[in-house]
């Protein structure tokens, strides 16, 4: 027999207890395994989940992306919805907590079996939700701009990778002959493997980096950061703060003397909603990278931006990743239409070469990285708070995670 | 040397900021020994006052001054609330004091964004402070920074003046000294916690004002500063207006110093070790009260 010592006892039992619970666990497993998490489609609705931080400091962003996935939602089911079926959309919230974010995102599946999820915004959030999302064989759809460098075959990214954001955005100062530039951002991975990037081009293309410096994500002291980026008399500066830290940047900025003509900031997380916030006061002429703004020209973002604002109010802007979240919806409307059923694998395997008339003009599945072909552009703030288009790449850009068509970013992934 | 004379004035100027958000908490967790965690979102409401204001007097520069007192009012009410409601029955009980204002700020938090929306709001800084004053092409001083400095430095000599000189002032110390003994010479101790806390409150709403020309304006804006001003005030000596004076300007240098050789992550590790060993060395911290209760 054996004898549990008193010792031992308080360190057999847990385990023996999670011995037990694993073992129920692989049990389900098995059943998935023969055919993954299998969607519910049997009614007369399909469900689809929504995972969006609705409290927490994620919130402000968050809050925008799912009030335009479910506008996107309410459009299609007006039209008829997906294969003659009503979408329910399920709402749950990530509360800008990573492991809750992985906690709802099993619970979408596995609970309410949906055909699909659409969410997430830090790249922290999708990383976390990521092998929840493979191991169950279900589809999560992220709308954000993110730093690449991931190919997941359970993700469609509808945002920006680097070569469709950042990319342009150095090809764009250096068309405009600034040769130096000063990199500021917040201290996560987001950031730091953007600049990572951002060395390697400047380095295959005569750019010097004059520094680089990270702030804790919710700094607002910035005094001595702007005085050394003052200091390094850079002939621009590429930033990559997100959040609360780029108000108190700015302000830093102007006060320091500092100004658009002198030295532009390009930034990748500003956008109109973030404008609003910090004040234009701060940004006026300040440049910015991304895939659309409010006012991209175009039958589609007429459209888009007068439904949002009669939906959710005159004075609430339209931005990128609410673009990417609503146009996330409709291209799975469309994979699944053209693959016929709303099966996981059938509808991964008609993803390529998907498109859909976008808001931001056509966009494309580009189904051997799932992310999507997207236009670059670089935009200005106006005295208004909008931002207008003073560069695009004229055609859309193929996405390239892993940046393997660029020579110089051998050795990043 | 114009980068040392440089990083020293932004040294200075964040020892201001602290100085001004660790004012109030000195004289209501330094005198009273109340730990008020809801003392940042007395900062916020003195933010959300220069917003609100702003709709009303669209000249920049006017409402900025108008909001200075009327945050000092707002917050300062605000705090008396807080103290005639929650705080004065739970004297004897720091632990309960603390739990329960740490759940007014949370409260306070959700409400400034129940009413105010969760995203931040933008203020209009007045033209003459979003300047600078260049000395060199490579040293300037940014005209917020200095207003600021001006403001805390305007703070401090006033607070000392009203804690020496007014009859106010000398019941206050009174009551911190020997509370007791204050009792039973006839001072009325819950008024004088009233009006300390009055003070405290809205010196905090006098911050708030001030942080709407540095950073964000937002509901969680108190509690990104309320961790730095317990700071000050511990390591400066509780009971001590002077030891936090001090304490604010050093920490402000020595952060902006090592920040520019180093980054900001380091500099601020260096602030928190240099705060751990100066109060292993001083656990009472800068300067000592001695008093005369038995506590």
């Amino acid at each position: 027999m054996l004898d549990i010592r008193g010792r031992w006892k308080g360190v057999l039992l847990p385990l023996a207890a999670i011995l037990a619970l694993s073992a129920c666990g692989s049990k389900t497993g098995e059943n998935e395994s023969t055919g993954g998490a299998v969607a519910d489609t049997s009614g007369d609705t399909v469900k689809v989940g929504l995972l969006n931080s609705l409290s927490g400091t994620m919130a402000i962003s968050e809050v925008t992306v799912r009030d335009s996935i479910r506008l996107a939602v309410e459009e299609i089911n007006a039209a008829g919805g997906v294969l003659g079926k009503k979408i329910e959309p399920i709402s749950e919230d990530g509360a800008s907590d990573w492991p809750t974010f992985a906690e709802k995102a099993e619970k979408l599946i596995r609970e309410d079996k949906v055909a699909a999820v659409f969410g997430c915004w830090t790249s922290a959030s999708r990383k976390a939700v990521k092998p929840v999302f493979e191991e169950n064989k279900a589809l999560l759809f992220y709308p954000v701009q993110y730093e690449g460098l991931e190919q997941s075959p359970y993700i469609f990214y509808t945002g920006a990778t680097t070569n469709q954001q950042i990319v342009p955005g150095l090809d764009y100062l250096k068309s405009q002959g600034k040769t130096s530039v000063y990199l500021v951002g917040s201290d996560y991975v987001f950031p730091r493997t953007a600049n990572k990037i951002i060395k390697a081009y400047a380095a295959a293309n005569g750019m010097t980096v004059l520094g680089e410096d990270y702030a804790p994500l919710g700094s607002t002291e910035f005094g001595t950061i702007v005085n050394k980026v003052k200091a390094s008399k850079a002939s621009a500066v590429f930033n990559t703060l997100n959040g609360d830290s780029n108000v108190a940047f700015f302000k830093e900025y102007k006060s320091a003397g500092l100004t658009a003509a002198t030295m532009p900031v390009v930034s990748v997380s500003i956008a109109e909603e973030e404008v609003k916030s910090i004040g234009t006061q701060y940004l006026d002429g300040q440049l910015t990278a991304w895939n659309y703004y409010q006012t991209t020209p175009g039958a589609a973002n007429d459209k888009f931006v007068k439904a949002y604002k009669a939906k959710y109010g005159q004075d609430k802007p339209t931005s990128d990743p609410m673009e990417a979240a609503y146009v996330s919806v409709y291209l799975w409307k469309a994979m699944v239409e053209k693959a016929g059923k709303f099966d996981v694998a059938a509808v991964k395997s008609a993803s390529d070469g998907v498109t859909f008339e976008a808001p931001e003009g056509l966009v494309t599945i580009d189904g051997a990285t799932q992310h999507i072909y997207k236009t670059a552009r670089i935009g200005k703030v106006g005295p208004d708070g909008l931002i207008t288009e003073v560069w695009n790449s004229g055609q859309p850009v193929k996405p390239d995670p892993y940046l393997k068509g660029y020579p110089w970013a051998t050795g990043l992934s | 040397m114009t980068v040392i004379v440089s990083q020293l004035f932004t040294g200075v100027s964040i020892g201001a900021v602290l100085l001004l958000i660790a004012l109030g908490l000195s004289l209501t967790f330094g005198q009273m020994g109340v730990i008020n965690m809801a003392h940042g979102e007395f900062i916020m409401a003195g933010a959300y006052t220069v917003y609100v204001l702003q709709k009303v007097i669209t000249g920049a520069g006017w409402s900025l001054l108008v909001a200075l007192p009327l945050a000092f009012a707002v917050a300062g009410a605000m705090g008396v609330l807080l103290e005639f409601l929650l705080i004065r029955r739970l004297y004897a009980r720091p632990l309960d004091t603390l739990l329960v204002t740490w759940g007014v700020s949370l409260i306070l938090q959700q409400l400034a964004r129940d009413i105010f929306g969760a995203p931040n709001v933008q203020t209009r800084a007045p033209d003459a402070l979003t300047g600078n004053i260049k000395i060199t092409d490579d040293l300037v001083l940014s005209n917020n920074r200095l207003f600021i400095l001006a403001l805390a430095l305007l703070a401090v000599v006033a607070l000392t003046l009203v804690l020496r000189f007014s009859s106010l002032g000398r019941r206050i110390r009174a009551v911190v000294q020997n509370r007791d003994l204050a009792a039973v010479s006839g001072i009325p101790t819950g008024r004088v916690d009233r009006l300390t806390f009055l003070i405290g409150s809205g010196l905090a709403g006098v911050a708030g004002v001030a942080l709407t020309l540095l950073g964000p304006i937002g509901p969680t804006m108190g509690t990104n500063v309320i961790i730095d001003a317990f700071l000050v005030v511990v390591a400066g000596g509780i009971g001590h207006l002077k030891g936090s004076v001090i304490v604010a300007f050093a920490l402000g240098t020595l952060q902006s110093l090592v920040e520019y050789s180093t980054t900001v992550s380091v500099a601020k590790v260096g602030v928190f070790v240099a705060i751990v060993a100066f109060l292993q060395w001083r656990p009472q911290g800068l300067f000592t009260l001695r008093t005369r209760s038995l506590a």
